[in-house]
C-alpha cells in the first residue's frame, strides 16, 4: 500500500526482492524470540515425564519414552491435590467477591469523573505487601483467623479489588456514555443505567479482569506463606516446601511445577485475547 | 447528565443562589451523588481499611522496640530504628544497593528488548495469535514454578545450560550456586519473565498511534531508524512512561523468585537480599518488628520516590 507513494525510483524487481528478504528475516527473528520464551517451559514439562536419571542427564533432550511415575508419586503423597483444591477455592471466592465490589466502584469512578478517588488504587499497588502483613497478622490473630480460608481470601481481595478496578475503569471509559444517557432520558434511574445497560456491555471486561485476578491469586506466594496452615496451604507454598525437602527429586518437583502451570497455560491459550487486553489496559491512557 | 431538566436543579444546588429550594428534595444531582458513593463505598472502605490501618500501625511500630511476640509490651524509642537501619552497612545498605541494581538492570533490559520486540511484531503476521500466547505464559506463571524451572536448567552440574555452554566450548558457570553470579542470573530470569509484559504494553501503545506522521516522514525521505527515533519513539512516550512505572514498582518489590531460589536472607552471603527480602527476614525469621517496620517505611518512601521521579521525567519528556 505504501509502494505507490515511494518517491525514489527504485527498480521494481530489486525493491521487491529486498522486501522479500526483509520479511524472511523478520519471520526468522520472530521464530527465534518465540523459542526463547517457550523452550524453558517446554523443558520443564518434558522433565516432568522423565525418570530421575533422565532429568539429571542433559543429553537426554526432548526425545525419550515418557513416564507418568512422577505424577503418580506426588498425587499419591496427597498434599498437592489438597493444595490445588485450596488454591481453587481461594481464587474463585476472592475473585467473585472482589468483582462484586470493584465493578460498581470502577463504574462510579469512570462515569462521575472521580479519578482522584480512583488513584487510591495506585497506592495499593505501590505499598510493599510485607508492610501490610504484620499488622494484618496481628489483627487476624486477635480474631483467631490466622490459618483460615477467610484470611487467605481477604488478603487476596486486597490485590484483586484494585486490579479489577484498574482494568474496569478504563473499560467503562471505552464504553459510549450516550447509551446510558439515552436510557436515562427514557426513564431509567442512574442505577438502572448501570445495571441494565453498562453492566451487560461490560461483561467481556469483567471476564478479563476476573480471569487475571484468579491467575494472580493462583500464583500468590507470600500471603499464603504467612497466613496458611497445613490444612489451607495453597499450591505455591506446597511447591516451595517441595524445593527444600525434595531437592533431589527433580522429577517430582517438575511434575508439581507442571501441575501448577497447566491451568495458566490453558487460560493463556483459551483467553489470550482477553488476557492481553487486561494486562495492557490503562497503559495507553497514561 | 447534561439534559435540560437538570440545569435548574444544579443551579439551585449551588451554594449562594437564593433561598434553599425545598420543592424537589431529591434532585438528579443529589441522587447521583448518593448513588456514586454507594457504588464506591464497599471497594473504597475495603481497600482503605486494609491499607490505612496497616500503614498507621507500621509507622507506629517503627518507632518502638517491638520484638518477639507481635503483641508483647513495647516501648517508644523515637527514631532509633531508623538510625539503626541507616547506620547498618552490613545488611541495610547492601540490600538497598541490590534492590536498585536489580531493578535498574532488569527494567532497562526489559524496556530495550521489549521495545525491539514490539517493533518487530508491530505489523500483523501469520501466527501472531500463537506468538502472543507464548509471550503471556511466562508472566502468568507462578514465580515459584519459574524459579524451580531455572534451578533445573541452570544446575551447575546437571543443568542443560552448562551442557550447552560446554558444547560451544565455553567454561561451565555456577549461576545460582555462586555468590557473585546469583543476582545477575536472577536479573536475567526476571528479564525472561517480564520482557513480554513490556512488549505487550508497547504493542498496545503502538496500535493507538496515528499513521500520518510516519507516512509524512517516509515521504520526506527519513529511513527506518530515523522514523523510529524521531517520530515513533516520541509519540510512544506516554505509554513508555506508564509501562516503566508499572514495571519498576513490581521489580522493586520482587520477592517470590528471590526467596524461592535462594531461600531466607537471599543466600548464605545475603547475595540476593533486597530490601523486600531483608524486611521479610527481619519480620518473620528474627521477629525484629520495630526495625523491620522502619526498614519498610524507608522502602516504601524509596518506591514512592522512584515513582515520582519516573512520572515527572516521563511527563516532561512528553509535555
Amino acid at each position: 500500500m505504501t509502494a505507490t507513494v515511494t518517491p525514489v525510483p527504485v527498480p521494481v524487481a530489486r525493491h521487491l526482492r529486498r522486501r522479500a528478504v526483509r520479511s524472511w528475516l523478520r519471520g526468522i527473528a520472530i521464530a527465534v524470540v518465540t523459542l526463547v520464551f517457550a523452550l524453558p517451559l517446554v523443558w520443564m514439562f518434558a522433565a516432568a515425564f522423565k525418570t530421575n536419571v533422565q532429568v539429571t542427564d542433559p543429553s537426554v533432550g526432548l526425545w525419550f519414552s515418557p513416564t507418568l511415575e512422577n505424577f503418580r508419586s506426588i498425587v499419591e503423597a496427597g498434599q498437592i491435590v489438597r493444595s490445588m483444591g485450596n488454591s481453587l477455592l481461594v481464587g474463585v471466592v476472592s475473585t467473585v467477591l472482589s468483582a462484586v465490589i470493584a465493578v460498581p466502584a470502577a463504574w462510579a469512578v469512570g462515569r462521575f469523573d472521580m479519578h482522584r478517588t480512583g488513584s487510591l488504587i495506585l497506592v495499593a499497588r505501590i505499598v510493599p505487601a510485607i508492610s501490610l502483613l504484620v499488622p494484618w497478622y496481628y489483627l487476624f490473630a486477635q480474631m483467631g483467623l490466622v490459618g483460615s480460608y477467610t484470611v487467605l481470601i481477604l488478603s487476596q481481595m486486597f490485590v484483586s479489588v484494585p486490579l479489577i478496578m484498574w482494568i474496569m475503569i478504563s473499560f467503562f471509559a471505552g464504553l459510549p456514555v450516550e447509551l446510558e444517557e439515552a436510557a436515562r432520558t427514557d426513564g431509567l434511574s442512574a442505577f438502572g443505567a448501570f445495571w441494565r445497560i453498562a453492566l451487560p456491555l461490560a461483561a467481556p471486561g469483567t471476564a478479563t479482569a476476573s480471569l487475571l485476578a484468579f491467575v494472580f491469586s493462583w500464583n500468590n506466594f507470600m500471603f499464603a506463606l504467612i497466613f496458611a496452615d497445613d490444612r489451607t496451604q495453597t499450591v505455591p507454598v506446597t511447591l516451595f516446601n517441595f524445593i527444600s525437602y525434595a531437592s533431589t527429586d527433580w522429577g517430582g518437583l517438575m511434575a508439581a511445577a507442571t501441575l501448577i502451570t497447566v491451568p495458566v497455560v490453558l487460560a493463556a491459550v483459551l483467553g489470550q485475547k482477553y488476557l492481553v487486553a487486561g494486562l495492557t489496559s490503562g497503559a495507553t491512557k497514561g | 447528565m447534561s439534559t435540560t431538566e437538570v440545569s435548574p436543579a444544579r443551579a439551585a444546588a449551588a451554594p449562594g443562589t437564593g433561598p434553599a429550594p425545598a420543592r424537589r428534595p431529591r434532585t438528579f444531582e443529589q441522587a447521583n451523588r448518593r448513588l456514586k458513593w454507594t457504588m464506591l463505598a464497599p471497594a473504597l472502605l475495603f481497600v482503605g481499611l486494609m491499607i490505612v490501618f496497616p500503614l498507621v500501625y507500621t509507622v507506629n511500630l517503627s518507632l518502638t522496640d517491638a520484638f518477639g511476640a507481635v503483641n508483647a509490651g513495647k516501648a517508644h524509642v523515637g527514631l532509633q530504628n531508623f538510625a539503626d537501619a541507616l547506620g547498618d552497612t552490613r545488611r541495610f545498605w547492601p540490600a538497598a544497593r541490590r534492590t536498585l541494581v536489580f531493578t535498574v538492570g532488569a527494567v532497562v533490559l526489559e524496556t530495550v528488548l521489549g521495545l525491539a520486540l514490539a517493533m518487530l511484531m508491530r505489523k500483523p503476521f501469520r501466527g501472531m495469535r500463537w506468538v502472543r500466547t507464548v509471550l503471556i505464559i511466562p508472566l502468568l506463571t507462578t514465580p515459584v514454578a519459574i524459579g524451580i524451572l531455572w534451578l533445573l536448567i541452570l544446575d551447575p552440574t546437571n543443568g542443560i545450560a552448562n551442557h550447552l555452554l560446554a558444547g560451544v566450548g565455553l567454561p561451565r558457570q555456577e549461576f545460582l550456586g555462586s555468590v557473585s553470579q546469583s543476582l545477575p542470573t536472577l536479573m536475567l530470569i526476571d528479564v525472561w519473565q517480564w520482557t513480554p509484559m513490556m512488549t505487550l504494553l508497547l504493542l498496545a501503545g503502538l496500535t493507538t498511534l496515528p499513521e500520518e506522521p510516519e507516512e509524512a516522514a517516509r515521504v520526506d525521505g527519513a529511513n527506518g531508524w530515523q522514523r523510529f527515533r524521531h517520530v515513533v519513539l516520541p509519540m510512544l512516550g506516554p505509554t513508555l512512561a506508564t509501562a516503566l512505572v508499572l514495571r519498576a514498582v513490581d521489580a522493586l518489590k520482587t520477592f517470590d523468585i528471590l526467596y524461592a531460589t535462594k531461600g531466607a536472607g537471599g543466600g548464605s552471603d545475603f547475595e540476593v537480599e533486597t530490601l523486600n527480602v531483608y524486611a521479610y527476614g527481619l519480620t518473620f525469621d528474627y521477629q525484629e518488628y520495630g526495625l523491620a517496620a522502619a526498614v519498610l517505611v524507608l522502602f516504601t518512601l524509596f518506591i514512592i520516590g522512584v515513582v515520582v521521579l519516573l512520572r515527572r521525567r516521563g511527563g516532561r519528556k512528553t509535555a
